[in-house]
């Protein structure tokens, strides 16, 4: 009983951190349809940033400015190019993003080399005991850093205009046109806000039990692609939802690896696919979402 | 003023919805176009809102001016910020937004927060209905409610003028005839209105003047009353519904002495 529920705290702390990387998919889809599969090196490139800065200016502006930075990479892609080519086939938009990521994940790799830069975050990698279950210091701080931004941006997406005039635009772009919203606006505060989760994503992913950012935190962005898409890809409740799934579910797979050996080793890594595939069986448009997804 | 001078729009560069429209909306008027189905009523109204693009229209030729100040070129966005607000075919309001979330993003548009204010009290007492229902969902109302709540929420964006199309569809006689009502009514507060009807009863009772458009051209114009009294409208547009148009007349007639506010 103990193993499980230690599964599930952990499986809950990595939720959260798919959940954040979700969420930004979720929302960038809203506003702007585009499938943003560029996130991988969102993700290296906020933990990067973070890793270079704190040595020189200290932990929490090394933060404030890397998560800037990486959601500046956003605004950058979607006023140049995703904003500028609306209107082209979504498939193309994507594509482009693909693109992107290629370029920036070459030269971060470049850049860090054959080393494992270390954040230095304040936090070690102790564990915190919480009664019988333990879980490292890292990600407890990455599990309650999430619930915060993730009410700050519920919040904002209920009450603020930008929330109203982004939920009106995913649901008629022409009509919330007419109505003097722009989209263009949306869509790049949306690119903002989904860079910005990447890098608070990517901050955590690289810390304990990980060793530090290497490339293959871009991995990651991938399993958060089947949370977003089994929450439903447009819904951004269902990207939360789907992130915490996946994350379970990937914990719960790993830990009981022994008693799954019949499913072959490794199968926590293929779990994120396999719920999702499931899911998208009995709901193909996700289990919050509400458009087919084949029109991604 | 809005002036629209030999307009002429084709869409995926074959078909030709508009041959070279020309039209005026003069301050203070409430002008009715009226054509049957296809005849590019819709297609008028994207171009002047510059939403053709959406639906892959161009424009070949003409111009279009607002106030004096040449529209072409402008962004859907800046167009409503001119002062000119459409509320589309098929009313198309945010379902999955509550009455007033749809409210406020009819106000995006209007950046003066005292300006905003004044424009919800107006749509709240234009429909009393919208105030009851404002925390329930836009996909909850009835058509007649729909249609109010689309007409509301163009007019959060405070427009000089109003552009409608078709607002009577799919609605019963005497649902039109409250619409018809509403529409003086916000003419009355000093908003022009430029309106796109099938239904030349009730267009023809609310307009001080109209065009009819056949197949992509303007083929009569004239003041509403005289052109209600024309052979071709009687025939075309009036002659085959006269069962109808004395429902909607009486329809229209009761709720002008019993409601002055729409309640439906
Ligand atoms: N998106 C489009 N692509 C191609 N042709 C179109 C498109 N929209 C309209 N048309 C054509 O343009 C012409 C005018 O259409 P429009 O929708 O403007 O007519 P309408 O007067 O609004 O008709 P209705 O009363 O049925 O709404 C029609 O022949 C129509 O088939
Ligand atoms: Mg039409």
């Amino acid at each position: 009983m103990t193993t499980f529920l230690t599964l599930l705290l952990n499986g809950l702390s990595l939720g959260a951190i798919y959940a954040l990387i979700a969420l930004g998919f979720s929302v960038i889809f809203k506003a702007s349809e585009v499938v943003s599969f560029m996130h991988g090196s969102l993700l290296l490139f906020g933990a990067y940033t973070i890793a270079q800065l704190n040595a020189e200016i200290g932990f929490l502006p090394a933060v404030a400015l890397g998560v800037a930075a990486t959601a500046g990479i956003g605004l950058l892609v979607e006023r140049l190019l995703i904003n500028r080519l609306r209107g082209t086939a979504v498939i193309t938009l994507a594509i482009l993003t693909i693109g992107v990521d290629i370029i920036l994940v070459t030269e971060l790799t470049r850049r860090i080399g054959s080393d494992i830069l270390n954040v230095g975050h304040p936090w070690g990698g102790e564990f915190v005991r919480l009664g019988e279950v333990g879980i490292t210091e890292n990600r407890l701080y990455a599990m309650l850093t999430a619930v915060v931004l993730m009410g700050l941006f519920f919040v904002a997406f209920k009450f603020s205009s930008w929330g109203v005039a982004m939920r009106a635009a995913a649901e008629d772009g022409e009509t919330a046109a007419l109505m003097g919203i722009r989209r263009g606006r949306v869509s790049a505060v949306a690119w903002v806000v989904g860079a910005g989760l990447a890098a608070v994503a990517g901050l955590f992913l690289v810390g304990s039990p990980t060793p530090g950012v290497s490339p293959g935190v871009t991995s990651v962005a991938l399993r958060a692609f089947p949370a977003a898409i089994l929450g439903g890809l447009d819904s951004t409740g269902g990207a939360v939802i789907g992130g915490l799934i996946i994350g379970i579910a990937e914990a719960l797979a790993s830990g009981y690896q022994e008693q799954l050996l019949f499913l072959g080793r490794g199968f926590g890594d293929v779990v994120p696919y396999v719920v999702m595939i499931l899911v998208l069986l009995v709901r193909p448009s996700g289990l919050f979402g509400t458009k087919e997804l084949t029109r991604v | 003023m809005l002036e629209v001078e030999g307009l002429q729009v084709t869409y995926g560069g074959a078909v030709q919805a508009l041959r070279g429209v020309t039209l005026r909306v003069p301050d203070g008027k409430v002008v009715a176009v009226l054509g049957s189905n296809g005849a590019g009523k819709t297609t008028l109204l994207r171009t002047i809102s510059n939403t053709l693009k959406l639906h892959r229209g161009r424009v070949e030729a003409g111009t279009i001016t607002f106030d004096g100040a040449s529209l072409t070129g402008r962004d859907a966005s800046a167009i409503v910020a001119t002062g000119l607000v459409q509320v589309p075919e098929g009313r198309r309001i945010f379902s999955r937004l509550t009455v007033e979330e749809n409210l406020r993003a009819g106000a995006m548009g209007n950046r003066d927060k005292s300006a905003r204010a004044a424009a919800q009290t107006r749509v709240y007492d234009l429909f009393p209905v919208l105030a009851e229902r404002r925390s329930q969902r836009g996909g909850l109302l009835s058509g007649g409610e729909q249609q109010m709540l689309a007409i509301g929420r163009a007019l959060m964006a405070g427009p000089k003028l109003l552009l409608l199309d078709e607002p009577s569809l799919g609605l019963a006689p005497k649902i039109i005839g409250q619409i018809g009502q509403i529409i003086r009514d916000i003419h009355d507060q000093g908003t022009s209105v430029l309106l796109v009807e099938q239904n030349a009863t009730m267009a023809l009772q609310v307009a001080d003047s109209a065009y009819v458009l056949d197949v992509g051209k303007v083929s009569l114009e004239g003041p509403a009353n005289e052109l209600a009294a024309t052979d071709a409208v009687q025939r075309l547009y009036l002659g085959q519904a006269a069962g109808d148009e004395t429902q909607v007349q009486q329809a229209a007639a009761r709720s002008t002495k019993t409601l002055s506010r729409w309640t439906a």
